[in-house]
Order: C-alpha cells, then sequence, then structure tokens
C-alpha cells in the first residue's frame, strides 16, 4: 500500500512537472506584410533515454511522437514543412528558419548501432505521421554534415556518424500536412491559440512552415533534471497588398477569420506578443494593453506590447505605409546555376556580409544530388575580387545512385563584403526510368545551408530563465556578443538533358509490328508441310492421252 | 539488299544512274522546288492544336480593366522620358516599387565593333530596369518574363506603360505560381542580351554589364511587348529568333488561341489569314507569308526582344501592335487581358513548353508545316550533289578499273596528286578568313585613307576582299603539274560536291531556311559546273548576289519595292547588320558564309580557270 500510494505520488509529482506554454508573435514587417509565428512547447518530465526504463504514461506529450522516439533511440529530431520562400532581404531574419519543402534532420542516441536502417524506419514512420512524402528520403538524399548541425539541446555529441540530415525541395505543404501537426497539441485546434489556424487562411499566406523539434533540455538551472522538449512552430506572412486592397489595417479576424476566445485549460502560459518596437507611435492597438516586455531576439531588442489570454482579445493595428525599400541584414545568401544549354553549368552560391566593420565565419553546406556531377576542382570563393581560402573544408563526392555530393566549407567573410563561392558541374544522362514523370519540368537541388554566428548590435541574455519569452529561446546563446543564425537559400531547379519520351512509345510500336510480321511469317514456313505438287498436264496432252487409253496403246508421260 | 551485293546488277544500277544523271538531276531540282511551293497549299498543311495539357483544358477568366489608366501612364511615362532624355531610371524604379515589386537595375555599356548606321550608336550605355513579382509560397525555382523596350523618340511608351498596368493588377491576384519579371529594358536588343548575360552569368558577346543582384530561378517563357499607339487594328507575333532559332510551336497557338477568344485581329509576318485557299490569290497569300518567314529566319538575326531568349531554352515571342487605317480598333485594355490570359496560362505550366514542335514554317497562324514536310524539299535538292559526285566518282574511277584489267598504263594522268586539290582549297579558305576578319579590323586604316565612314568601310572593305578572292591566282596546278588536266578538276569537283553537301545538310538542320535558300541557288550552278561554263552565270550565283536576290524579294514580299540603288543601299546596309549581329548577339550567319560557303564557293570558281 505504502509503496503503491509512493508510487502514485510519484507519478502525481512528474506529471505535474509536465507543461504546456503557447504563444503567438505578430510582427509587422519592413514591407508592409504581417508576420505571425505560433510556438507550442510541451515539456515532458522523463528520461527514458536510460536504460531499461519503459515509459508508458503520456499526459500531455503526444504519445505517437514519444513512441518514435523511445523505438528509434532518437536524441533529437527536427523536422519542418515549408511552402515558400523566406524573404530574407524584406522580411528580416525569421525566428526559426527553414528552406522550401521539407527539412528533416535527426541525432540518434549514440547506443545504436544502425544508423541507416534506424532512419529509414524512421523516415517511413514519420511519413505515416505527418501525412508527408518523406518515405521519399532514401540514402541519394542524405548527408551526414559533419559541422553545420550541432545539436541543440543537451549533450555535446559530436560525431556526426549519429546525424543524418535530409531535405526533400519538393514536398508541397498543404492541409494534410497541417491536420496531423495540430493534433499534436494537448488541446487541438479546440482551445487556445490554435482555434486560430483555420487552414484556408493559412494557406492564403506568402509563406507558410510549420515544424517539429523534439530535444532533452535541462528543466532548471542547474541542470538537476533532464526533460523532453518538444517544439511545435507555425510561422505565417500575410500579404496585406493583395488582401486589404491597399489598406495598411489589419486584425486577428482578417487574418485568421476567428478571434482568440480563450487560453488552453491545460497550458501553463498563454501568450500574445505584438512587435511594436518600428515606430511606436504610428501605431494603434486596440484594445490597448499596459504591459509591455522587450526581448532580445537575433542581436536586435524589440519591444512588444504582451497580451495575457486571460481578457478576450481582438488586435487591430494600424501600421505605416512602408516602402518597398530592400532591407539589409546582416547576413543573406542567395544561389543560382549560371550558365546555358544542357551539357555544363556552374552553381553560384553568394554570402553577403553587411556587417559595416566585423568580419565572421560562416559554415557553408551544400549537398548536391549525384545527378549533377561537380567538378570539385573548380571550386573557387572569391571575396572583394581576391581569393578566399576556406579555412576548413569537408567534401565528400557522390556514388552515382546511391549517395549525393557533400560540401562543407568555413569561410572568413570580410566586413560589408559579398562572397561567391562557385563550382561547375556536369549534368548527368538519366536512365530512362530514372526520370519523373515530368522530366522537362527539371530537378530540384535542395538550399544550401549557411550557418553563422553573426556579431550582434546589443548584448544577449546568456542566462537561462523561465520567463523568457518563448520566440527568443529557442537556440541557445553562448555568449554575449554574438547570436546564431542558420539562413536557408533558395533550393535550384536544374534541367537535364531529356530524351524525347514519345520515341519509346514510337519504338515499342514498331517493335510489336516488326514481331508480328516476322513471327507471322516463320510461324507459317515452320508449321506447313510441304508436298511436291505434280504438275498437270497440259489439256492437249490430257486429252491425247484419253484417245490413247481408249485406244489401249501406253500413255505419254 | 540482294541488289547491291551482287555485281551484275550494281553495274546496271551505276550504269543507270550515269546515263540518266543530267536527267534525274533536273527531275530533282524541279521536283525540290515545286514541293517547296506546294508547302504553302493549304490541303498539304496540318492544323496548329495545342499539345500542351495544363495550357488547353483550363481555361482562364481575363479580368484585367485598367487599359484607360495604362494610357495616361504612358503619357507620364512620355514626360518622364523626354525630361530623363532617355531611359527615366528612377522614375521606373518608383512606379515598380510603389507597385509592389522587388526593383533591380542593371547597368551596361557596350562598344560596338564599327558604328551601327541604321540606329546611329556606337558607345552604347544604359540601363535596365526590372522588377520581381514573388509568387506567394513559390520557392523561387521558376519565372516568367515579360519584357518591353523602352525606345527612344515616341515608340514603345504603351508598352511600358501596359507592362507597368499589368504588374499592379497581377501584384494583387493570388494564383500566380511563378515569379514574373516585367523587364524593361533600355537600347532594345543589346540591353535584352547585356541582361540574359547578366542574369546566367555568362559572357559570350564581351558586353561590360553590371552584375545582377535579383533572380528568380529558371525562366520558363518571356513575352515582348511593342506598343506604340493607344489604339491598334492587329496584333502581330514574330516568332524568329537568332540563328533562325523558334520557339516552341505552342506557344503561337497560345498566342492564335486568346486573339481568338478575345476577337482580335492576329497577324503573322504583318499577313491576316485567308480562307479562299483555293483560289490562286489565297494561295499566293500564304505562299508569301511562308516565304517571308523563310527568309527572315534564314538571315539568322533576332527579330524582336524574344530572340535573344532561345538560345537560354527560354520559349519565347514578341507580341507587336500594329495601327493601320483599318476601321476595327482594340483598346489597350484587351491587349492588357490577352497578355493576362497567356501570362496566366503559362502560369499553369507543370513542365517547359515541350510538348509540339520546335521546327515549323507557317503559311498562316492557323496553319504549319512541321519539319517531316519541309525536309524533303530540301532533301531533293541536296541529293543531285551526291549524285553529280557519285557520277564523278564512277567517271574517275573507269579509266582505273581498266587499268587493274590487263594494260598498266602509265598511271601518271589518273592521278593529279593532293597538293593540285589541296592548293585551291587552302587558298579558298585563307581568303574566306580574311573576308572574316579583315573588314573589321581594317576599318581604322580603310578610314585614313579613303573618303568613307567607318560602316561603308567595313562594308566596303568586305565587297572588296570578296571581289578580290575573284581574282586569286588561280590555276596553281599549272605551276605544280604543268597543264591542267581533265582529271584534276574532276577531283576537285568531287571534293567540292561533297563538301558542299556536307555543309549544306548541317546548316539545313540548325537552320533549314538558310540551307534551301543556298541549296537554290548554289546547287544548279556547282552541279553543272564545267571548266567551259561563262563566269558571268557563275558569279550571278555567288553567295553575294544570293543575299541581294534576297533583299529583293523580302521588299517585293512587304509589299515596299525599291529600286535598283535603294535596292544596292539596303544590301550593303544588311551586310553591316549580318557583321554587327555576330559580334553583338554572336549570331552564326556571317561566319558561316565568310568561312565556309564562300571558300566553298570559290573552289569551284576554281574549277573555271582550270585550262
Amino acid at each position: 500500500m505504502l509503496i503503491l500510494s509512493s508510487l502514485l505520488l510519484f507519478i502525481l509529482l512528474a506529471a505535474a512537472r509536465d507543461e504546456f506554454q503557447e504563444e503567438l508573435v505578430i510582427r509587422p514587417l519592413h514591407s508592409g506584410d504581417i508576420y505571425a509565428s505560433f510556438q507550442f512547447r510541451t515539456l515532458w518530465d522523463t528520461d527514458f533515454l536510460q536504460e531499461g526504463q519503459k515509459v508508458s504514461h503520456y499526459r500531455l506529450f503526444p504519445k505517437s511522437l514519444g513512441q518514435v522516439l523511445s523505438k528509434f533511440s532518437v536524441r533529437e529530431l527536427h523536422i519542418s514543412f515549408t511552402q515558400g520562400f523566406w524573404r530574407t532581404m524584406q522580411w528580416g531574419q525569421p525566428f526559426i528558419p527553414s528552406p522550401p519543402g521539407a527539412e528533416l534532420w535527426v541525432w540518434f542516441h549514440d547506443t545504436v548501432s544502425d544508423v541507416d536502417g534506424n532512419w529509414k524506419e524512421l523516415t517511413n514512420v514519420l511519413s505515416g505521421i505527418f501525412c508527408a512524402s518523406l518515405n521519399f528520403i532514401d540514402l541519394t538524399n542524405t548527408v551526414q554534415p559533419s559541422a553545420s548541425f550541432k545539436p541543440l539541446g543537451l549533450g555535446n555529441a559530436t560525431d556526426h556518424r549519429f546525424l543524418r540530415y535530409a531535405t526533400l525541395p519538393r514536398e508541397i505543404v498543404c492541409t494534410e500536412n497541417l491536420t496531423p501537426w495540430k493534433k499534436l497539441l494537448p488541446c487541438g485546434s479546440k482551445a487556445g491559440l490554435a482555434v486560430l489556424m483555420k487552414s484556408e487562411k493559412l494557406f492564403h499566406s506568402s509563406f507558410h512552415s510549420q515544424a517539429v523539434h523534439i530535444r532533452p533540455i535541462c528543466q532548471d538551472e542547474q541542470c538537476s533534471s533532464k526533460a523532453w522538449e518538444l517544439r511545435q512552430t507555425l510561422n505565417v506572412v500575410f500579404d496585406l497588398h493583395t488582401s486589404g486592397q491597399g489598406k495598411k489595417e489589419w486584425s486577428l479576424f482578417k487574418m485568421f477569420s476567428r478571434t482568440l476566445t480563450e487560453a488552453c485549460p491545460l497550458a501553463s502560459s498563454s501568450k500574445v506578443y505584438v512587435d511594436i518596437t518600428d515606430n511606436p507611435e504610428l501605431f494603434e492597438l486596440s484594445p490597448a494593453t499596459p504591459l509591455l516586455g522587450q526581448a532580445v531576439v537575433l542581436g536586435d531588442r524589440r519591444t512588444y506590447s504582451v497580451y495575457d489570454l486571460i481578457m478576450p482579445t481582438s488586435s487591430m493595428v494600424l501600421s505605416p505605409c512602408a516602402l518597398g525599400d530592400m532591407l539589409r541584414p546582416l547576413l543573406h545568401a542567395e544561389r543560382y546555376v549560371a550558365g546555358f544549354g544542357l551539357q555544363t553549368g556552374e552553381i553560384h552560391t553568394v554570402i553577403y556580409n553587411n556587417h559595416p566593420y566585423r568580419a565572421f565565419p560562416v559554415l557553408l553546406m551544400d549537398s548536391v544530388p549525384w545527378y549533377l556531377q561537380l567538378y570539385i576542382h573548380t571550386l573557387t570563393v572569391t571575396s572583394k575580387s581576391r581569393d578566399n581560402k576556406p579555412s576548413y573544408i569537408h567534401y565528400q563526392p557522390a556514388k552515382d545512385r546511391h549517395r549525393p555530393h557533400l560540401l562543407e566549407m568555413l569561410i572568413q567573410l570580410p566586413p560589408h563584403s559579398m562572397t561567391e563561392v562557385t563550382v561547375q558541374f556536369e549534368r548527368a544522362l538519366l536512365k530512362w526510368t530514372e526520370y519523373t514523370p515530368d522530366p522537362n519540368h527539371g530537378f530540384y537541388v535542395g538550399s544550401s545551408v549557411v550557418s553563422a554566428l553573426v556579431p550582434s548590435m546589443v548584448a544577449m541574455r546568456t542566462n537561462f530563465t523561465q520567463d523568457q519569452p518563448l520566440f527568443s529561446s529557442f537556440v541557445p546563446v553562448k555568449e554575449e556578443s554574438s547570436y546564431f543564425v542558420r539562413v536557408y537559400t533558395e533550393p535550384l531547379l536544374v534541367n537535364l538533358p531529356t530524351p524525347d519520351f514519345s520515341m519509346p512509345y514510337n519504338v515499342i510500336c514498331l517493335t510489336c509490328t516488326v514481331v508480328a510480321v516476322g513471327y507471322g511469317s516463320f510461324y507459317n514456313l515452320l508449321t506447313r508441310t510441304f508436298q511436291v505438287d505434280e504438275p498437270s498436264p497440259p489439256l492437249s496432252k490430257r486429252l491425247a492421252n484419253l484417245i490413247r487409253r481408249m485406244r489401249g496403246v501406253p500413255l505419254l508421260t | 539488299m540482294g541488289l547491291l551485293s551482287d555485281p551484275s546488277r550494281r553495274k546496271v544500277l551505276t550504269g543507270l544512274l550515269t546515263r540518266l544523271n543530267t536527267p534525274i538531276c533536273i527531275v530533282c531540282y524541279l521536283a525540290g522546288i515545286v514541293w517547296f511551293m506546294g508547302l504553302a497549299f493549304e490541303p498539304f498543311t496540318l492544323r496548329t492544336y495545342m499539345s500542351e495539357n495544363a495550357m488547353g483544358s483550363t481555361m482562364v477568366e481575363e479580368r484585367f480593366s485598367s487599359g484607360e489608366r495604362a494610357l495616361s501612364l504612358a503619357k507620364e511615362f512620355d514626360a518622364h522620358k523626354r525630361k530623363a532624355g532617355g531611359m527615366p531610371v528612377e522614375w521606373l524604379v518608383k512606379a515598380m516599387q510603389s507597385r509592389g515589386l522587388e526593383v533591380f537595375t542593371q547597368s551596361f555599356s557596350r562598344k560596338l565593333p564599327f558604328p551601327d548606321e541604321n540606329k546611329e550608336r556606337y558607345m552604347v550605355r544604359g540601363t535596365n530596369v526590372y522588377g520581381i513579382l514573388r509568387a506567394p509560397r513559390a520557392p523561387r525555382t521558376e519565372a516568367l518574363v515579360i519584357t518591353a523596350p523602352c525606345s527612344p523618340g515616341n515608340t514603345n511608351n504603351q508598352a511600358v506603360a501596359l507592362l507597368l498596368a499589368l504588374a499592379q493588377y497581377f501584384r494583387n491576384q493570388i494564383y500566380w505560381a511563378k515569379d514574373i519579371i516585367f523587364l524593361v529594358n533600355e537600347h532594345d536588343l543589346i540591353g535584352t542580351q547585356a541582361w540574359l548575360e547578366g542574369y546566367h552569368h555568362t559572357n559570350i558577346t564581351e558586353y561590360i554589364s553590371g552584375s545582377l543582384r535579383g533572380r528568380a530561378g529558371s525562366i520558363q517563357a518571356a513575352l515582348s511587348l511593342e506598343l506604340s499607339s493607344d489604339v491598334i487594328t492587329s496584333l502581330d507575333l514574330v516568332l524568329e529568333g537568332l540563328n533562325g532559332q523558334l520557339p516552341n510551336l505552342d506557344l503561337a497557338n497560345l498566342f492564335y488561341a486568346f486573339c481568338q477568344k478575345l476577337g482580335v485581329l492576329c497577324t503573322i509576318q504583318g499577313k491576316l489569314q485567308r480562307n479562299d485557299w483555293d483560289t490562286a490569290e489565297g494561295y499566293t497569300h500564304a505562299a508569301q507569308t511562308m516565304m517571308l518567314m523563310v527568309l527572315k529566319q534564314a538571315c539568322g538575326r533576332s527579330w524582336g526582344d524574344h530572340g535573344l531568349f532561345l538560345r537560354y531554352h527560354i520559349e519565347a515571342a514578341s507580341v507587336r501592335g500594329i495601327n493601320s487605317f483599318r476601321h476595327y480598333k482594340t483598346d489597350a485594355t484587351t491587349i492588357g487581358r490577352l497578355l493576362e490570359g497567356m501570362v496566366r496560362k503559362l502560369n499553369n505550366l507543370l513542365e517547359r513548353l515541350h510538348q509540339s514542335y520546335f521546327f515549323y514554317l507557317l503559311p498562316s497562324l492557323s496553319r504549319f508545316v512541321s519539319i517531316g514536310y519541309y525536309m524533303p524539299a530540301f532533301g531533293l535538292l541536296a541529293v543531285i550533289l551526291l549524285l553529280r559526285a557519285l557520277d564523278l566518282w564512277v567517271h574517275l574511277g573507269a579509266p582505273a578499273l581498266a587499268a587493274v584489267d590487263g594494260v598498266t598504263e602509265a598511271e601518271q594522268p589518273s592521278s593529279p596528286g593532293v597538293l593540285t586539290v589541296l592548293t585551291p582549297v587552302v587558298i579558298s579558305h585563307l581568303t574566306g578568313v580574311a573576308l572574316y576578319l579583315l573588314p573589321v579590323h581594317l576599318q581604322e586604316m580603310a578610314v585614313e585613307h579613303f573618303p568613307v565612314s567607318e560602316t561603308e568601310a567595313v562594308v566596303l572593305t568586305a565587297i572588296a576582299i570578296y571581289t578580290a578572292g575573284l581574282a586569286l591566282p588561280h590555276n596553281t596546278q599549272r605551276l605544280l603539274s604543268g597543264e591542267g588536266t581533265e582529271q584534276g578538276w574532276k577531283v576537285l569537283k568531287l571534293t567540292a560536291l561533297l563538301y558542299l553537301a556536307v555543309l549544306l545538310g548541317c546548316t539545313a538542320l540548325i537552320n533549314f531556311s538558310l540551307g534551301f535558300i543556298l541549296a537554290v541557288t548554289l546547287v544548279p550552278i556547282t552541279a553543272s559546273i564545267t571548266p567551259a561554263l561563262y563566269a558571268l552565270v557563275m558569279v550571278l550565283l555567288s553567295p553575294a548576289f544570293t543575299i541581294l536576290y534576297c533583299v529583293f524579294i523580302y521588299q517585293e514580299l512587304i509589299e515596299a519595292p525599291v529600286s535598283v540603288s535603294e535596292g544596292w543601299m539596303l544590301f550593303l546596309s544588311v551586310i553591316s547588320q549580318g557583321i554587327l549581329d555576330h559580334a553583338l548577339y554572336g549570331s552564326l550567319v556571317y561566319p558561316l558564309l565568310a568561312l565556309f560557303i564562300y571558300p566553298c564557293w570559290l573552289m569551284f570558281w576554281n574549277i573555271l580557270f582550270w585550262n
């Protein structure tokens, strides 16, 4: 009895330490668009990675994901589905970046022996959970980056044998991916911030990105106990230009065709932040809130109006009319294919450092499919029209039909400069069964990833506090003077030499005809029995013979 | 194959071919010409049809309505253009930005090899302005381009204005799946070339251009708009591009379909379509349209801004508004709707345009002749060269065979030696190289010594070298082996015939029209050449005269006949344009003529002076 009650107490205690927070940040962007970023954080106070411990009790954490984590010994899992491209030049940096299409990267626990096998099964399971074509991830598009993707949670695993990274740039994200994502929330889309997520509005936007991040974290500052953190994020950019008919006015109802009424009953905190840093005097929020918060995010101190969801809100903002001027984000990258013709080409990656006086290093990671055969001897890195020698290069050549190219480089970007990385490639001629059903559309090359510690204008907070807003606490900050940024370039669409696929059809028709005609005549020759035909004697001879027979003389031959 | 493996039958066949060689050749030539002319006859052609599913079944609704606003914008643009004395870059940037586009500029400069007298330019310096409409939720992998040239004077203001009005309208739509680039280019083709080279980061033609900042992935299709009046009577579709490349036929079909839908008169080569194919006028009309297309394609230049896109595997066409005295007028709103419809359908494309034909001739917008139909016309002409070569081969081989049979004859007359053939070949080609290189490089010297302008100097030098090529010592074989033998010129003719056959065959594969036109004039003279032929006939059927005839025929076909002196001036300008096209855009017709066709013709010219 004592044991039972103590166990019950233990469970209750443990359960009490599970936690759910929800948060919505609304930021009017420089270009006049509205950026809405949802973050939901579920903490799960358990440590099933320890030997022999099996967990079967779930309270807030979704069971489907928990089982996946324990079955495949996942240490950290990051998955994102994005439709559209984040326009850094107009929108600045997002809170959590993601490349167009689907991206999945997983750190496995170092007790896993068959990482590739686990990875394959995991992608198939996730494909089912998220209703996405993640099952198309195989060895031909999986890489193991050596430096670009470090674990974000606890533990300093650096052995990249346990890391797998893959992107599917062609993945199209739609309602069927959103629904399973919403189901992972403790309140579903019934209550709390998630009621705003009406897919018809969410997909009527300029940018849509949803993600799931799972990692182990410390429960408190001393890190006496560990917990699993599940962060679900959803980022949307609404285009006021197309929907507002010129008016720069927005409200929650206009954006989501829903209003907020109450918080999720299971949530320990439920907040809405409205970024009013730019031109606060031009904003007009209704209802006004006395609560102002400050947060340092991405090297910038920003001021927010905070709404706690105790009171019902329907916020309305009049924002200034912005001109379409470009922003100058400190770090920015873009990529394109140069050249013409279907034989060769050149991939250009351009990285901009817009910091006026600080140089900083960036890690560039490129994963290129095998059918673009990279000529790595043509790799050049130039900054300010001078050769810029990367201090670290990790290159893994592709194997045809088995493995993509992986190129990682540590490049020092001079202040206020443009660095261009070029590499030439040859387009492979695929086997005719390897072409997609729409070969003339082209083949996708995933985004390259630029990761950097960018010098910060303001001091970053390194101490760990609970009351920090979620959007500013995703990436652990190690030092005050810089912050971590990851920038994804656009994916590439490359045309490969494509045969005329109506020709095989003609060939099939022709061979069928030849076979039919040939077979017919051969069959005819083989099965017919031949016999020598006596030519019938001419009429005169027959008449003569008739007369001879009547006369009884020997016949003519 | 028993026919060829049996020696006696083979002998019969070759005997037949050599005996009936001349009649067969004449029949082939006439059949080739008749076949070609028959291509314009409507029952022999196919009706055009939309092959691309993505553009066929999905009908779009056109809602563009700000044609009036576009016209007032055109006036504003005109005023700013006058004030700036060229392209009003700042105004355009502001105009595009206020319409919600991402705007970029590209400056470029190019020094022409010699002054272009038609367009009065030498040092070209300009700026391209382009705005990118980013499609919502698209990853910047595909784009469409709409361009309008910012031309000097009064022209094309409406095109730029309509472009801006369309940009504004398109920005408020949500259905875009591809980014749309609105490009206003200065100095027409030069600007387009600079922009394309900047976009694809290539440098083929020595432009000095600033790097491009904004890109939108691989361009799928492009439309160029030329519009100089508020109302138009008809829209003309221009397809012929650089080196005779044509866009996919589906682009023409798309244009035709929307003209039909919106009731806009549409023309090709400036010629309306006629329905009376069974009358003589109807046939002549179709034949004229097709001949115009052949002539335009053969000259290998880009007949609109679209032509330069084709090199980059971007399907492109120019739409040109024409305002004539016809009663029926179309307003800017309708043209806007037409473009909107076309762009929306292109936006629906899942793959690049590839379903329909890339090699075709159009006797009218609704009829086409595919490569399978027009190639036999060329084949019939080219086979003459091979037949003559076979005939010569048999004749040359006959005495040798006789020698093998028994009597060991002296072999000197039968083997003219490699040198006698090689020397004319080398001399002809050196003349060709001189014709290719000297005109541009000698212009300073020519200007110093003669009272001519640079352009005239280049053209006249070219003509002088061409003429000098005729006067070169063409009887080198006499120095080498004494008297020219009959054997000698036959070997030379055999070589030259095969050379010409290969040249024309390769040309016709890439640019049918050029190959065919050259074949029509070169084949009869080269097939029948002997040392006894009149030199005048030979000269009258030389490549330069072919160009001259083409100039006259072209003027006749566009119903602007010229006198002989005007024709001569046009001929000179055609030569200078050809050289400029080669230097500026990489057109290959001038090098082909100078380095291959002319030397090949010189080899035949050599035969005239054999004895």
